[in-house]
């Protein structure tokens, strides 16, 4: 799994087929997201990015939207062998085309009075907020598709970033567009 | 009712028609063994937890049940690990249960406290740690189910002191879906047209084979995989965990293929144009070298495990499910076309095993060849004998020499490839099948690391008998520092005298025989298998610089396949 060290510049995620979305939905049990980790591990799959909470259904079940590097093993394999997990109901997956994705970002930088206006411009031009006031810093939180998320933390890095945290991305599948009449395809 | 979490527990697996179960106590399980006493339940008290490991893998491989262990929490449970992981490779089933300190102790480093669902997460098919005495029985339903179906596994269930002393109120899941599995459904229904589609290339293929592996057994199919046979004419190859499965001795039979397979079992698959694989994974050792394995093979793949398809060799045509189902269903799909035409085929593979048989050298002097005691051996076995093997040359030499015409005759650590194996796994055949007479061939340094496991055998009066290939060194080692070290052996000399294997058999209450040169081999094996009320250990004195061939080395395509020396020189 890739960590990104405090503070540093994001590294694009790996572009075009080499990253597939898998959205997985589990048992909310204990120690379940440890047996996907596990099997990862284990498999030698890479993790880029992961993340987990319950779903709406009475809490029994959970999602985990994995994005994985499907340079490190066949996309085929790696949902075989986590379907055999028995912890786990369903799982879909997307390549990025057929995905509507999105992250979220909290950082704080330095922002003493002299690049304070500054921040705050950057974050409204990106239609993030301020979140937390400090007496030389400022936190700021992103919302939005990954490639704006890199773009902003990139921009951030000048002043600079005291600590920052991403969710990693979330995902569902596109929905089909309605056609509109009169409108051949 | 009300129960106690103990009583529920063991009134969970008389539900389940448990008959034995191998184990040993300790604090954490205490309360578990109080009901046994009551129990029908036979419970067999070993010397090591990985003895009752085994055993229970040894009774699961014969009789197709699920095997069952019991053991405490801490280092009883870190004592099976190997065991399950075992088992795991070899997808045997096994229900272990193993005690846990008490639910509110969890997580302190109490005292004989380990993690074991933690540590045993990626070699159990799944495991549960019970938090409530009222979720016992479902747990044990939901254990069991997982453990023998699908590709059958070992599951293992951590149960707190504290929940065994409970009390509930007594219940058994009526259905399926009361045993809360929401994401286990094992498909068993292979796909018709990917059958009717199997099918049309058996009936076009010129030099098909069927590559026949241990899921075979464990779908008991070995009657359907006959019927296919023997409809097509196809050759068939039996992996090392799947021997018995179709009978060496039926003229369809090219035995066993693999990294000491035969020339032309080996062979046939590498030149095949159909490679028909039923319940086999394409492990390492039949493959050798993956990118140039069957180079001219269009492959169908059945298994039960969707995983396994596509994993090492990427399928013509894949089929996920029961191999019994599927290979039935090949038969029926072929109809009543007239079978293809293999002469060709079989003048080749007849050329081959005329020109490379198995074959060792004849010895000379009073030096007595490992493989002339297994043929011995063999020879002189009873019908329907259980062999049994641990792991190294002895255990290939077994393969190769013994003839097996039964399924679930056969018992090894295929894919973990766990020495030590063989002596707890006789017991454990042993008990599963008292009316079959048992024979672990064993190697000196496997014998050593679970021999203690016949104290348990003598104690319970479960009579197995051990051919210990005595020589004097880790053979499979040495062969390999022989033949790619250059013959600088490292830490693989035993010693034929230290243990004397004789005096230590009968202090643990066997009779222990020694045969030290080929006069001395009749006779020993005669007496052994005369006695019947306790377990024999025969030390075998054999030539420590026998190598097993053919051998293809390791990382090495199968065309690179070496025969005896003295086989070498003759055309290919």
């Amino acid at each position: 799994m890739t960590v990104l060290p405090l503070g540093a510049a994001a590294t694009a995620p790996p572009a075009g087929p080499r990253h597939h979305i898998l959205s997985v939905l589990v048992e909310n049990k204990a120690g379940v997201l440890a047996r996907v980790a596990g099997l990862f591990s284990r498999r030698g799959f890479n993790i880029y990015s992961l993340a987990v909470a319950p779903t709406d259904e009475g809490e029994r079940l959970s999602r985990i939207t994995i994005v994985v590097d499907v340079e490190s093993a066949p996309l085929e394999q790696v949902v075989a062998q986590l379907d055999k997990l028995v912890n786990v109901v369903t799982i879909s997956h997307m390549a990025p085309a057929e995905a509507v994705e999105r992250e979220l970002l909290l950082a704080t930088v330095e922002a003493g009075e002299d690049r304070r206006s500054q921040v705050i411009q950057l974050v409204g031009v990106f239609g993030g907020e301020v979140v937390s006031v400090g007496h030389d810093r400022l936190t700021v939180m992103l919302a939005g598709r990954p490639e704006k998320i890199d773009d902003f933390e990139g921009l951030l890095e000048a002043y600079p970033v005291v600590e920052l945290q991403r969710t990693g991305r979330v995902a569902l599948p596109k929905l089909e567009r309605p056609s509109a009449p009169g409108r051949g395809r | 009712m009300k129960l106690t979490g103990a009583q529920a527990l063991i009134k969970s697996l008389e539900m389940q028609q448990v008959e034995v179960m191998f184990g040993l106590p300790g604090g954490a399980i205490l309360p578990v063994y109080d009901p046994i006493l009551t129990s029908s339940i036979r419970h067999v008290l070993v010397r090591h937890e990985q003895g009752a490991g085994h055993m229970a893998e040894g009774y699961a491989m014969v009789t197709g049940r699920p095997g069952v262990a019991m053991v405490t929490s801490g280092p009883g449970a870190t004592n099976i690990v190997t065991p399950l992981s075992n088992a795991y490779m070899d997808s045997t089933p096994l229900v272990v249960v193993s005690g846990q300190v008490a639910t509110g102790a969890i997580g302190t480093d109490a005292f004989q406290e380990c993690d074991i669902t933690g540590v045993t997460m990626g070699i159990t098919k799944h495991n549960w740690l019970i938090k409530s005495a009222e979720d016992i029985p479902r747990t044990v339903a939901a254990a069991f189910h997982v453990a023998t179906t699908g590709r059958p596994g070992p599951v293992l269930i951590d149960v707190p002191k504290d929940v065994s002393n409970a009390t509930m109120e007594w219940y058994w899941p009526e259905s399926e879906h009361d045993l809360d599995l929401p994401g286990y459904h094992p498909v068993t229904e292979g796909d018709p047209a990917a059958i009717r589609r199997a099918a049309e290339l058996l009936a076009a293929a010129e030099r098909p084979v069927l590559y026949v592996g241990g899921g075979v057994l464990k779908a008991r199919a070995a009657e359907a995989v006959r019927a296919l046979a023997e409809r097509t004419g196809a050759p068939v190859v039996t992996t090392l965990m799947a021997r018995g499965a179709f009978p060496d001795s039926h003229p369809l039979c090219l035995g066993m293929p693999g990294m000491h397979g035969n020339y032309t079992a080996v062979t046939a698959m590498q030149r095949c144009d159909l490679l028909v694989s039923l319940g086999a994974r394409f492990d390492d050792r039949v493959t050798g070298k993956v990118d140039a394995f069957a180079p001219e093979a269009t492959v169908v793949h059945v298994d039960i495990d969707p995983a396994e398809i596509g994993k090492v060799r990427r399928p013509e045509v894949g089929i996920v499910g029961d191999c019994r189902q599927v290979t039935e269903g090949l038969v029926a799909a072929l109809g009543d076309a007239a079978p293809p035409d293999l002469g060709a085929w079989w003048d080749q593979l007849r050329a081959w095993q005329e020109e490379y048989p198995l074959y060792y050298e004849e010895a000379e002097g009073g030096a007595l060849r490992p493989q002339a005691v297994v043929e011995a051996l063999r020879d002189a076995a009873p019908p329907g004998t259980v062999v049994v093997a641990g792991v190294g040359q002895h255990q290939m030499w077994a393969s190769q020499w013994w003839r097996f015409d039964e399924p679930y005759t056969w018992v090894n650590s295929g894919g973990a490839g766990t020495m030590g194996f063989a002596v707890p796994a006789a017991v454990g055949a042993k008990v599963g099948r008292p009316d079959r007479t048992v024979w672990a061939i064993d190697g000196d340094g496997c014998f050593q690391m679970t021999a203690q496991e016949l104290v348990t055998a003598a104690a319970e009066r479960i009579p197995v008998k051990v051919a210990i290939l005595n020589n004097a060194y880790l053979g499979m080692v040495r062969q390999w520092q022989e033949m790619f070290y250059g013959e600088r052996y490292s830490e693989v000399y035993l010693s034929p005298d230290l243990p004397d294997y004789v005096l230590w058999a009968e202090a643990m209450g066997c009779v222990g025989i020694r045969a030290e040169s080929p006069e001395d081999v009749g006779p020993a094996i005669e007496k052994a298998n005369a006695i019947d009320d306790r377990p024999v250990v025969v030390d075998f004195r054999t030539d420590a610089f026998e190598k097993v061939f053919p051998m293809v080395p390791a990382g090495a395509p199968n065309d690179d396949i070496v025969v005896h020396p003295d086989q070498q020189g003759g055309p290919r």
